[in-house]
């Protein structure tokens, strides 16, 4: 479980986050909304453990463990993962080295790439040139490879076209255990219990609802949370009365 | 014309010049006396102490011989293996050569100008041996043609000469390092190179320097590529040297020839190295590129790269790029010369250290800060070398991993 508490963030000696409440169970995946600059990657990288955004109030724990300061290492050992709005591009390292390292073991990297439609793009330096879409499945594809059990995923459906926008959602729901058309051979309630992966996801679009059966949903505004609601009631409600009704609204 | 006596009053005459760049070197305070080691039968190459093997192994020289066209091996001042098995390709010591061949007249200091400096100079006054490797006339070596030039003996001047030539339409590939042996601090090396590419021939010379912490390093190498031919000229020095400077030059004498030179530097403290390329484009349709990648671990490293433009219809690039590690200073000095309308050159220069977002990125996906650094590094060092043979590529990684290992 990822339990945040009370979670205030500085960036630049700025408050970026604050009163951050936030609990995801094994299982549960959350959907994130917000206008542009509120706080979406900021709480994500926080919960990574990226050093310049400082926690200067409350706490982040995971499986039970107090990690507000863990190095962002031992945080991907721990089981956390991300899916970058902007990664930087890495000269020289090759994507196909970079899925090895991922997976830090035996994999088939080429069979892994064949499921988001990535197998052309192996031989070419991590990230150098990729197109906002491209980054997207590079991204994606780290993530199988890692596969931890909370994955954070900024944005990870703007920039990609139609066709790929099956591919990443498809993906994403099968990495949370989240497929909207699961497997009929098992019942409902097995699935439930078999499912640990947890995910918070940042989307603007919603599109990604479509293929992911989110749990819950939260916008966050001006560095605050507003509370839990049904993800698609939120998405309507940010498109009738915009993200300042929104939260009040639900608040 | 070849003149022996008219060599020797040239080279006299530049006996005590300094060279035009770099720290002079006091060639008094060393020996350049004969030291004779005996011949070593293709066999015996594997009873070499296990020590030894390993230094060789890590300049490229594999004393198995797999995957090899041929082996020149010298140790100090004295030849002690050479022989070719390609047809085609002819492997010999220079020594040799001059006394049996004729044709080596048309090759000999035609480049390089003996009276250069001081060390081209002692180059022909002192010439202990070195190799001549030429691939006939539309030969292809199918396997690198190894040679390897060992430094055994304590407060050595090596005086070494060498000849490259790939005959019209020949493909060449020859892989060369330079090694001192593990007990050896003090020495220096002086070494000739010359290198003929003809009409449509193709060579790619790498060269592996595995230096000891004392020796200073003087190349003095020039090369000439005829119509549509390619020469590819790829340097890795990854080990402490006192003094290391080069600047070898090349002409682009044909249409459509192309040169490319790549070289990894990494910069160990104490360690001063003042690398250069210089390529002239001639003719339309020249192509080159320099590309230098340097890492100083506390090193004082001057990176220089100079093209010259001299027609139309010509394309080069120039790109250097360092990183500060540890210390030590980088200074890149590219230089552009464009002397007709309608060149093409560009250049892009870089120095500076790893960006903090690559590693956190790197870490991230759950490698430790040192393992993201030297994921980094390694990535930095690894430059795509078009045309490079397999065998060759996967030597360059060897250098860099051994490289890595002493970094971390
Ligand atoms: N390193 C930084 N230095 C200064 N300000 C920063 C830094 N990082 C983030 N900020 C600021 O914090 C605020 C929140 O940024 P953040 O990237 O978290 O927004 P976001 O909700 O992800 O926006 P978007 O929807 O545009 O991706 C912004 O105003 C941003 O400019
Ligand atoms: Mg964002």
């Amino acid at each position: 479980m990822l339990l945040i508490e009370d979670l205030k963030v500085e960036v630049g000696g700025k408050t970026i986050l604050q009163h951050i409440d936030l609990e995801i169970h094994p299982g549960e995946t959350h959907v994130l909304f917000g206008p542009n600059g509120s706080g979406k990657t900021s709480l994500l990288m926080t919960i990574m453990g990226y050093p310049q955004y400082r926690v200067v109030a409350g706490k982040i724990s995971f499986k039970g463990q107090d990690i507000t300061h863990m190095p962002i290492y031992e945080r991907a050992k721990l089981g956390i993962g991300i899916s970058y709005q902007r990664p930087p591009t890495i000269h020289g390292l090759k994507t196909r080295q970079m899925v090895s390292i991922c997976a830090r073991g035996e994999i088939d990297v080429v069979e892994l790439a064949r499921k988001v439609n990535f197998e052309d793009f192996l031989d070419r330096d991590l990230n150098a040139g990729f197109s906002g879409g491209e980054i997207k499945r590079s991204e994606l594809l780290q993530l199988m490879a890692q596969n931890p059990d909370l994955m954070l995923f900024d944005e990870p459906e703007s920039g990609v076209d139609i066709e790929n926008l099956q591919v990443v959602g498809k993906t994403i729901a099968l990495l949370l255990q989240k497929n909207s058309f699961p497997d009929q051979d098992k019942p409902k309630m097995q699935l439930k219990l078999e499912r640990r992966k947890m995910g918070l996801i940042i989307t603007h679009t919603g599109f990604i609802l479509d293929y992911v059966a989110a749990d819950k949903g939260q916008v966050l505004y001006d560095g605050m949370l507003s509370c839990l609601s049904n993800p698609r009631e939120i998405l309507n409600c940010i498109h009738e009365n915009g993200y300042k009704e929104c939260v009040r609204c639900i608040m | 014309m070849y003149n022996v006596d008219e060599l020797k009053e040239k080279a006299l005459k530049a006996k005590d010049k300094k060279a035009s760049i770099g720290p002079d070197i006091n060639l008094d305070e060393y020996d350049d006396a004969p030291v004779p080691h005996s011949y070593m039968a293709e066999e015996d190459l594997c009873t070499l102490p296990e020590e030894e093997q390993q230094r060789l192994i890590m300049a490229g020289l594999d004393v198995q011989e797999k995957e090899r066209g041929g082996t020149f091996f010298q140790k100090d001042t004295s030849v002690i293996h050479c022989h070719s098995q390609q047809e085609g390709i002819e492997v010999l010591p220079i020594r040799k050569a001059l006394e049996e061949h004729e044709w080596i007249k048309d090759y000999y200091w035609k480049l390089v100008a003996v009276d250069t400096d001081k060390y081209t100079a002692a180059a022909e006054l002192g010439l202990h041996d070195g190799y001549v490797i030429r691939a006939l006339p539309g030969s292809k070596s199918i396997y690198p043609v190894q040679a390897c030039l060992y430094l055994d003996k304590e407060g050595l001047e090596q005086n070494v000469h060498n000849i490259i030539v790939a005959e019209e339409g020949a493909e060449l590939h020859v892989i060369t390092g330079c090694v001192t042996s593990a007990h050896i601090k003090k020495g220096i090396h002086v070494g000739v190179s010359e290198f003929f590419v003809k009409k449509n021939a193709k060579l790619s010379f790498t060269m592996i320097h595995n230096w000891a912490e004392e020796m200073a390093v003087r190349p003095r190498s020039v090369g000439m590529v005829e119509e549509g031919g390619l020469f590819l000229n790829n340097y890795i020095c990854m080990k402490p040297v006192r003094s290391l400077q080069m600047y070898p030059t090349t002409y682009l004498e044909g249409k459509d020839a192309v040169a490319r030179f790549y070289s990894i530097i990494v910069g160990s403290p104490g360690s001063e190295y003042d690398l250069g390329g210089r390529i002239y484009l001639r003719n339309p349709g020249n192509r080159a590129e320099i590309v230098t990648r340097t890492i100083s671990n506390g090193g004082s490293i001057i990176a220089r790269g100079h093209l010259v433009g001299e027609v139309p219809e010509i394309k080069a690039h120039l790109e250097c790029r360092g990183l500060l590690l540890k210390g030590g200073t980088i200074h890149a000095i590219p230089e552009l010369e464009g002397r007709s309308e309608g060149v093409e050159m560009s250049h892009e220069a870089a120095v500076g250290k790893i960006a903090q977002e690559e590693i956190t990125y790197l870490m991230s996906r759950g490698l430790t800060e040192d393992e993201a650094t030297s994921t980094i590094v390694r990535g930095f060092l690894s430059v795509d070398i078009p045309g490079l043979p397999p065998e060759l590529k996967a030597e360059i990684d060897k250098a860099i991993e051994e490289s890595d290992k002493d970094m971390m």
